[in-house]
């Protein structure tokens, strides 16, 4: 009784300030903007490594533009600024030293919309190695093998590894752009709506590759579906109008918010 | 954080409103029932009223009835709306409170059996007093449950459970005059064995009203309350006060 009481009291103030060992993306007082317009206002949160965390809220909230900021993905868009850091195993990304494309590849990036190359299967997981590294073909051989097996699509494309990628259904080929993103082994994944132009079978496929990819990586992931968030991640993170509305273990955001707000957005309701 | 008895008409989805509210409506006909039916059983009961009796015992199968159809409309909630926060703790709570309502139905129709097998007896009845006594006490905590339950009212509920030990406390003395009754006249062992089946059943049936009592602090708090000592539930419940804005 005192047990369930006590984990019932500290419910109350959840526990999402992660020590540096289980912390691996720590986002501190930051803020963005576009051409003057703040997207992302003074976020502050940790994502634990070796953890699901989802980013929920509605359309414009800011949670697609703070996934792309993880891996600097704004870098290009001149009228960006920003403010605050952001770390990666207590690295700050915006560091003077720190190298994109070395960052890039640590923190792996997978879109709505499945983008394979205009190539064969077993060129597109080759493409980030051939860049990163050379290996001999028996190598890379081993690293493609170990790559699509892990994005549960070796089984489906052993037979024909050197035909065209467009000839994957449309879960097929997001399976493929996770596997091509596995294999340079990135630290952390970001998941942007990695579901949302699948179909149901694909989705629960691709929902069952993010729960087991958690052993082996950090992954973030952003989505429209409540469901989704709530059937694949550990921790999920509320976001409404750029600002963190709430944050704490996925199974108490989905039974007990502590915020209306966020209860009202979860249940479906008129805010 | 809390809810209120109308949180749960303010979906985007009207459809959904009005299926939460229907599970909250037909509940609450299931509770009345119930209600009913312990008043009527212990009516027979003391008034050695075999008809009524009777007509406890058969209205038995409507009260199943109605707990099949309950569970079966949170079944398709769960399978269509795949509730979360307080919707999800209204469906649970209402699953579970069925369940507890049926079993008060089953005690009710226990006593209106032993109120059938008492009307046949010739000798005086000892320990109507006791009967009367402690059916009133969980007549009002099953009402105050009840009440709670459509209120979302959770001192009520809080209330309940704290008489749930007084109730236990004269169960446990009713019982100690009962065998000094059989002690005293031999005779009377048959009549008193059927009135402590029914202040047992009584005192199931405050049992059960604690546990519903349960639920609303489950439904409103998001606090799962059984299985705790009353003594450290209250500064509990108010930590979980009011959900911020």
């Amino acid at each position: 009784m005192l047990a369930s009481l006590h984990s019932a009291n500290t419910a109350q103030a959840p526990v999402t300030h992660f020590s540096p060992e289980h912390c691996c993306l720590s986002i501190d007082h930051f803020s963005l903007a576009y051409a003057g317009k703040e997207a992302l206002r003074n976020l502050t949160l940790s994502v634990p490594r070796h953890r699901v965390t989802a980013f929920i809220g509605p359309s414009g909230c800011g949670k697609s533009t703070l996934l792309r900021a993880i891996n600097r993905l704004h870098d290009l868009n001149e009228s960006v600024t920003h403010n605050g850091r952001i770390t990666l195993e207590g690295q700050d990304i915006h560091g003077p030293h720190v190298n994109v494309t070395e960052l890039r590849r640590r923190v792996g990036m997978v879109f709505q919309t499945p983008n394979p190359f205009p190539m064969s299967i077993y060129e597109n997981v080759a493409f980030g190695l051939r860049l990163q590294q050379r290996l001999t073909k028996r190598k890379r051989d081993d690293i493609i093998e170990w790559a699509l097996t892990s994005a549960a699509l070796w089984d489906e494309v052993k037979d024909r590894l050197h035909r065209s990628a467009w000839q994957l259904s449309g879960g097929q080929q997001q399976r493929l752009v996770i596997a091509r993103t596995l294999a340079v082994q990135p630290d952390v994944l970001l998941l942007d709506e990695p579901a949302s132009a699948l179909d149901p079978i694909s989705t629960l496929k691709i929902e069952e590759l993010i729960r087991n990819l958690k052993s082996e990586l950090t992954l973030v992931l952003v989505t429209h579906n409540m469901q989704q968030a709530a059937r694949v991640s550990d921790y999920t993170a509320f976001l409404h109008q750029g600002e963190l509305v709430e944050y704490g273990p996925t199974d108490q955001v989905f039974t007990n918010p502590l915020l209306q707000h966020t209860e009202n957005y979860i249940t479906g309701r008129i805010t | 954080m809390d809810i209120t008895s109308d949180t749960h008409s303010q979906h985007i989805s009207r459809q959904f409103n009005q299926e939460l509210e229907e599970l909250k409506t037909h509940l609450m006909a299931m509770g009345g029932l119930v209600e009913k039916q312990v008043q009527d059983a212990v009516l027979a009961l003391l008034e050695g009223d075999t008809r009524l009796a009777e007509q406890v015992r058969d209205n038995d199968r409507q009260v199943n009835d109605l707990q099949l159809q309950i569970d079966d409309e949170c079944t398709r909630v769960l399978a269509r709306r795949q509730p979360a926060a307080s919707d999800l703790r209204l469906v649970v709570a209402v699953i579970r409170a069925t369940s507890d309502l049926e079993r008060i139905g089953d005690e009710a129709s226990k006593i209106a059996r032993n109120a059938l097998l008492l009307s046949e007896s010739a000798s005086t009845i000892r320990g109507l007093v006791e009967v009367r006594h402690i059916s009133e006490h969980v007549r009002k905590m099953l009402r105050d449950a009840l009440t709670a339950f459509a209120r979302f009212d959770t001192e009520l509920a809080m209330q309940v459970v704290r008489e749930d030990q007084l109730v236990d406390d004269e169960y446990s003395s009713a019982m100690r005059s009962l065998m000094t009754f059989m002690m005293e006249d031999s005779r009377s062992i048959s009549s008193v064995l059927s009135i402590m089946w029914v202040l047992r059943a009584l005192e199931r049936v405050g049992d059960h009203a604690d546990n519903l009592a349960e639920y609303v602090v489950y439904l409103v708090k998001g606090l799962d309350i059984r299985h705790s000592d009353l003594d450290n539930l209250d500064p509990a419940i108010e930590n979980k006060s009011e959900k911020k804005s």
